[in-house]
């Protein structure tokens, strides 16, 4: 007797939960071969609006804890994703219709390309802040310090590639992330977004919407609450426009590059450098 | 309520209590107030809470809104450089806008009054100055100490004075009491040219217990002489829940059919966002009547509503969210 199949509803996560959209929709994610795989949720404006909330409410819990203490929550997290690793590219494999050999590199991959970002938590101040030197008897230093709430739509062409390595360098410096996954394969960004929840990431620093990047992002690109935009999945959207929309609120963006191949600029990008004095002696 | 004379003014009200008012007067009248359906209160409120407000009725909804807080700082450490901060937020609640509307009041402690008037100068009158007094928000003092209390920020030029009840007295029934209490501090509302503060008077739902306890409350200031009833301090929670204000706003609606006259109502304490904000005003229209939506019979208590309901406008004029940004700190 077969058995009946017991599909997963992939939902939201924002806030540390996993809500339904407030709008309600769904959408059906098929396989290469046009086969059904699951429902996601199809996230509204309102959603990308709530999202931004929490977001913005764990800002100073996040940017407020210790470098080393961030580098530790990230490395926790790749050490949770080798442990969902099977589950990882079974979605891979039935998602984008690639060999398991190509997926499994696609899921080692993210999980050194995390590895590498967490060991930068507490490393790139000293590459991006410096002691300027001053006419004077002052330490001047220059620090690096997170933008705050980044919206990203992450690349569209990779399930969990892209999207790690959109969301992690933002996370080293202590900014929190709102990202529209993939359209055509979101179910390992909600995946992704299960081990956030049982890992150290206090609920708000990552939050994941799934539908049309097409529909939320000029909410988001528009939202003033919102202080940078990386568009690295955005190529096929009308970019430019939300370039402008983020002009109107001086937001910092990033153009669409569709492979986001780690680097230091990824994580200095989302930062803002502060300069302050200080007497060098007691006096 | 079916007495005759009930159907009369205020004064004759209290003839029910044959002109005597004493605590086995007060206690046969409010005790033999029907008891309250806790649970077709609650539902009722809840069914209030759905109603879907959207685009121009919402912009409405917000601007009502707007005209009808009282902002408020009540804190331990307010200086005159915080209640000056918050007057010029209420004379200017979004530099973006100059149509945006003003409050109806800045609400603060009786020493603060002076320095309230002098900051909104010529303004004063177009936004009152209200003062909470009588020891608030516990209420735990002597008489005298709170009628100078009272007198004093009157003197100030506060146009309106929260009072707090003594929930101890009510609580252990002793009503006569509370009664004389409030009857002696609306008294000394009086101004020396003849006028009078506005009085109202502090519930504190949240200490009362019951919703039957409210409804008596409410009764009580009402036949006291309060021009308002107010949920509460805003020091005690559950402060102004939907279920209490609703329950308020229909002894109001009562009094209101008996005697013609209309009371105030003024939710206080937990009301953050437009959203909750305008479940009241639906409550409001529902229960007294759209006539009851002007801040001289509705207001909110409350500090920080302001600004998400700015970001609310702020949101519907541009097309875009809006972020704490784009509103003052306070």
């Amino acid at each position: 007797m077969s058995r009946l199949a017991v599909p997963k509803t992939y939902k939201l996560f924002i806030g540390g939960k996993f809500p339904r959209s407030e709008s309600g929709r769904t959408f059906e994610i098929l396989s290469a071969k046009g086969d059904f795989l699951a429902n996601a949720a199809k996230a509204s404006r309102k959603d990308a609006r709530d999202a931004v909330k929490a977001a913005r409410g764990a800002v100073s819990g996040w940017s407020g804890a210790t470098a080393y203490n961030r580098g530790q929550v990230l490395y926790r997290i790749a050490e949770l994703l080798e442990g969902r690793r099977g589950q990882f590219i079974d979605e891979i494999q039935r998602g984008e219709n690639v060999s398991r050999a190509i997926a499994e590199r696609q899921v080692d991959d993210a999980i050194d390309r995390w590895v590498w970002y967490a060991g930068w938590a507490d490393k790139y101040t000293q590459v991006a802040g410096n002691a300027n030197p001053v006419a004077g008897p002052f330490f001047n230093l220059s620090v690096p310090e997170p933008t705050g709430v980044v919206a990203m739509i992450a690349p569209q062409d990779s399930s969990l590639l892209g999207l790690v390595s959109v969301v992690a360098p933002a996370l080293v410096t202590g900014n929190t992330v709102v990202v529209v996954a993939s359209e055509r394969f979101p179910l390992s960004a909600i995946t992704l977004a299960e081990v956030l929840a049982t890992s150290d990431v206090p609920g708000g620093v990552v939050n994941v919407l799934t539908g049309s990047p097409a529909e939320i992002a000029p909410w988001l690109a528009s939202h003033a609450d919102v202080n940078a935009l990386d568009l690295a999945g955005a190529e096929d959207l009308d970019w430019v426009d939300l370039q402008i929309s983020a002009a109107d609120t001086l937001k910092r963006v990033l153009p669409p590059e569709g492979d986001a191949f780690p680097s230091l600029d990824r994580i200095t990008a989302f930062t803002e450098t502060k300069t302050v004095w200080h007497t060098k002696s007691m006096l | 309520m079916t007495d005759e004379s009930a159907l009369a003014p205020r004064t004759r009200a209290l003839q029910l209590f044959d002109g005597l008012v004493t605590d086995t007067s007060l206690r046969r009248f409010l005790e033999g107030i029907p008891g309250v359906d806790a649970v077709g209160l609650e539902q009722r409120a809840a069914a209030l809470g759905t109603r879907s407000i959207k685009t121009t009725s919402k912009a409405a909804a917000i601007d009502t809104i707007i005209s009808m807080i009282d902002l408020t700082t009540l804190e331990g450490a307010d200086t005159p450089g915080k209640v000056r901060s918050l007057v010029a937020k209420a004379l200017v609640p979004d530099a973006g806008d100059a149509a945006c509307p003003q409050p109806a009041a800045v609400c603060v402690y009786g020493d603060m009054v002076a320095t309230a008037v002098d900051a909104l100068g010529a303004a004063h009158g177009q936004i009152s100055v209200a003062a909470v007094a009588t020891a608030f928000p516990s209420g735990r003092a002597s008489l005298r100490v709170k009628l100078a209390d009272t007198a004093d920020a009157v003197a100030a030029g506060a146009d309106e004075i929260d009072m707090v009840i003594d929930r101890g007295a009510f609580l252990s029934g002793q009503y006569a009491q509370v009664f004389d209490e409030i009857v002696a501090v609306k008294r000394a509302c009086r101004r020396e040219d003849g006028t009078s503060a506005h009085l109202k008077v502090i519930l504190e739902t949240g200490e009362l217990n019951t919703y039957d306890n409210v409804r008596r409350a409410s009764w009580l200031a009402i036949l006291a002489g309060a021009d308002f009833i107010k949920t509460s301090t805003g020091k005690v929670s559950p402060a102004a829940t939907l279920p209490v204000t609703l329950l308020m706003l229909e002894v109001v609606r009562d009094w209101f059919r008996l005697t013609g006259e209309r009371i105030g109502v003024k939710p206080a304490g937990g009301i953050r966002t437009s959203k909750d904000a305008i479940k009241f005003l639906v409550t409001v229209a529902e229960t007294c009547g759209e006539d009851w939506l002007t801040p001289e019979l509705f207001r909110f208590g409350a500090s920080s509503l302001l600004n998400d309901v700015l970001l609310q406008r702020q949101k519907l004029a541009t097309g875009h969210y809006s972020g704490p940004d784009y509103v003052t700190i306070d």
